[in-house]
């Protein structure tokens, strides 16, 4: 009877391939996945070709995309994201507790990058910049960076990446401009690595451990995922770890911090991340102090040490190393390296808090 | 990949090779448009086993480059013709990452970047080969830290590399195995030469000078590779080694006294011979312990087993400054013996009796050759404190120390000098 249940999810999510291509954007071949460009080692030229869009601009996806929210999600200059995770027909990923999720291959991770133009309106006037995918190919992920044309009609591949000038009125009313930094492919794997392969980094059961909302209805994504028959193996939702979102202030500093450096910085301050050389881990199941950085002396650091001599000085964070760097916009100092060309005011706010209560 | 070439235009050329390499793929980037998107491409979308040319000109970069195609020769016209100046760069903390294995990387010169200059993490064979990292500014704390930047690799090979304007290491090899550093001059870095927490190294031939210290050989703890050993440091020469420490503070080289020929910091099996120092202000040579606390059972922060041996000394120690001045000079007097050891040693025994056989610190210099082990741990140990030794002799006897360094890629460069004449015959 389960089995019944789960295939037929499973089929319903891929039954109704309606293909709707709008007249408004006549030249997108939006409406159907098209699994057999997706397995192509060359990149699709033009987003619209792989059909993960019944509408790119308003972001509606594909039958068979599901979409997806993080807990705490990385910094991206205040980008909005449009997050969607796409399977093929009849199977699923596997749930791990501490790792991402073991994804089969053809599932594709789409995330698209947008800025409304007053934040204080947020669904109005968004305009879209980039869709990045994460495609889990036969000889394993590949990362493609599309960028969208002026006119919202479909996005063009850069592999090459690209800087292009972005402006926002932020919720307070003051007004941001800046060169966004579209990543090239190898810049993805800057922070795409685990064991040197190019790995995706959000969808991990603590990242989606939460209530999202699905037109009428809520869900935890955990189950919500297990539901559609994208996710098998999850565990009773009481035993999967929960993180404090940033701004819960029901929630410890330390938990949120920790929680906070895990998405930001952990993809590579990590054993097995590219990060790894400077013997700072920063997972949020890190428990060896020197590790996580408390009065761990830089290695590699360069003037990124700002002349100050540890990475974490309880109690005192103008002269820690880690808010040194993580406040700071020049390209030869700034953590993360890549992925902003802003600083995190609220994230920087919250390791202050953390720093300056730590004994 | 025909829309990624659009910028690119191939040439296949087809070199005869003794049967070696029957068919090369050559790429020259077009470097006439937006350079940043040209040669970015080209590095991403090159097949392996192509060669990439960059023709002469100076190119300017806003953003870091990155090759992560294995089997790939990036080369340009020579160190002083193809320049990639990222004097503009706003992202990125490197001029050019390599993360794929099997890269040789040869004829060019990075200029000014923010970061560092050339980083290759985590490859196995990375080469390079005539290759110029320089800050053209000079010394400046505001410089990127290292210029050549081999980190968790393996079969490192820079040769024939000039390196100046580091604001820590001008050529820095990092928890690596097997390196040959040689034939490269370092000048105008807080450290000309580095090599730090690696195994099996060869550092020869080369010329540091104008550094803060020359050539450092150091261990630190808490890192995922430790217990730095098998060096061999010979024929080169450290001399004059007269620049003001420009490190940020924090950094272990921000520690290094000005006018150092070389350090040797923890590490065991180190060999030192045939080398030039002189002029070197502070100190010619310098065998001591990791001198800050940490916490890190794993680590041993002693100099173990190192022999000193067939060097030449000039003129150095007039003029100590830092660590040398404060707490050197006032035990040994000036100027400071041609090689100084603090004497730290593992217990209480080996304070009084020296370390154990495998542990000792060997010197054969010709007559003449000054020294003084500060006894430091003696010191502290004896209430009424413990006098420098300066007999030499303390320090006879050596150990069997193994052979040169072999590198597959080093076979390889053999058959590229031939191809060149071939083509050059054409």
């Amino acid at each position: 009877m389960y089995f019944n249940m789960y295939f037929f999810t499973k089929l319903l999510r891929h039954t109704a391939l309606v293909v709707l291509v709008s007249p408004l954007f006549a030249q997108a071949l939006w409406g159907q996945v098209n699994d057999v460009a997706l397995m192509q080692s060359k990149p699709a030229k033009f987003l619209s070709e792989y059909g993960l869009f019944d509408n790119g601009a308003m972001q509606s996806p594909a039958k068979g995309l599901l979409p997806y929210s993080i807990k705490v999600p990385l910094f991206s200059d205040y980008a909005r994201k449009y997050r969607f995770v796409y399977m093929p027909m009849g199977v699923d990923a596997v749930y791990s507790a501490d790792e991402v999720f073991n994804f089969p291959v053809g599932t594709v991770l789409v995330k698209t990058f947008a800025y409304p133009a007053d934040f204080r309106k947020p669904e109005e006037n968004i305009r879209l910049i980039e869709t990045r995918l994460l495609i889990h190919q036969k000889r394993g992920w590949n990362a493609w960076a599309y960028v969208w044309h002026e006119d919202q009609t479909d996005a063009v591949l850069k592999a090459a990446g690209k800087t292009l000038p972005v402006s926002w009125v932020d919720i307070a009313g003051v007004a941001h401009s800046i060169q966004y930094a579209v990543p090239n492919k190898n810049q993805c794997k800057g922070c795409h690595t685990f064991n040197k392969k190019l790995s995706p980094i959000g969808p991990k059961a603590r990242n989606l451990n939460y209530n999202k909302t699905y037109g009428e209805y809520t869900h935890n994504q955990l189950q919500k995922w297990t539901d559609e028959g994208y996710l098998s193996g999850l565990p009773n939702l009481e035993k999967v770890t929960e993180i404090p979102a940033i701004d819960d202030a029901s929630a410890p500093a330390e938990a949120r911090a920790r929680a906070y450096l895990d998405v930001n910085c952990a993809h590579c301050h990590r054993a097995e991340g590219p990060g790894s050389t400077s013997g700072l881990f920063l997972t949020y199941g890190e428990r060896t102090p020197s590790a996580w950085g408390y009065l761990k002396r830089p290695v590699a650091a360069g003037r990124g040490s700002g002349g100050l001599q540890y990475d974490i000085v309880p109690g005192e964070p103008d002269n820690s190393i880690l808010l040194y760097r993580t406040q700071s916009i020049d390209p030869g100092v700034m953590m993360p390296e890549l992925g902003r060309t802003t600083v995190h005011d609220e994230g920087i706010t919250l390791l202050r808090e953390w720093v300056r209560e730590l004994r | 990949m025909k829309y990624a070439l659009r910028k690119v235009w191939f040439g296949f050329v087809v070199i005869f090779c003794t049967g070696v390499h029957a068919e090369e793929q050559k790429i020259v980037v077009d470097m006439t448009g937006d350079v940043q998107e040209a040669l970015q491409e080209a590095l991403i979308f090159a097949e392996p086993g192509t060669i990439i040319e960059i023709g002469e000109g100076q190119f300017s970069f806003s953003g870091a480059l990155s090759l992560d195609v294995p089997n790939i020769t990036l080369r340009g016209a020579g160190m002083d013709k193809t320049i990639l100046s990222f004097s503009d760069q706003k992202t990125g903390s490197e001029g050019l990452l390599v993360t794929s294995n099997n890269v040789w990387i040869e004829g060019l010169a990075i200029e000014d970047t923010p970061g560092d200059g050339i980083k290759a993490k985590g490859v196995d064979t990375i080469t390079f080969k005539d290759v110029r990292v320089e800050w053209t500014r000079g010394p400046n704390v505001e410089n990127g830290a290292y210029g050549l930047y081999p980190v968790e690799s393996t079969n490192v090979l820079i040769d024939g590399a000039i390196v100046k304007g580091a604001s820590d290491a001008g050529i820095y090899v990092g928890q690596s195995q097997q390196i040959i550093v040689r034939n490269s001059r370092a000048e105008f870095n807080v450290a000309g030469i580095e090599i730090e927490n690696c195994y099996f190294a060869d550092v020869y031939n080369n010329i540091t000078t104008h550094n803060t210290g020359g050539i450092l050989i150091f261990d630190l703890p808490n890192l995922p590779q430790k217990g730095g050993h098998s060096i061999r440091v010979f024929n080169n020469k450290s001399i004059m080694n007269d620049v003001a420490n420009f490190a940020p503070p924090g950094n272990i080289v921000g520690t290094v006294p000005r006018g150092t020929g070389l350090i040797i910091m923890s590490n065991r099996e180190v060999e030192v011979f045939d080398n030039e120092f002189a002029e070197n202000a502070s100190a010619n040579l310098m065998v001591v312990a990791y001198p800050r606390e940490y916490n890190d059972p794993g680590f041993n922060p002693l100099p173990q087993n190192i022999y000193v041996h067939d060097n030449i000394y000039g003129r150095g120690g007039w003029d100590p400054d830092g660590a040398a001045k404060e707490l050197i000079a006032p035990a040994t007097g000036l100027p400071l013996p041609d090689i100084i050891w603090d004497g730290a040693v593992d217990g209480v025994w080996a304070a009084f009796f020296g370390p154990s056989e495998r542990d000792r610190l060997y010197i054969k210099e010709k007559e003449g050759t000054t020294f003084a082990n500060l006894q430091f741990v003696k010191d502290m140990i004896l209430p009424w404190g413990a006098s420098v030794l300066r007999d030499i002799k303390d320090h006879e006897g050596s150990f069997e120390m193994r052979g040169a360094i072999k590198l597959p890629q080093d076979n390889d460069m053999a058959e590229v000098v031939s191809m060149k004449e071939l083509v050059g015959r054409k």
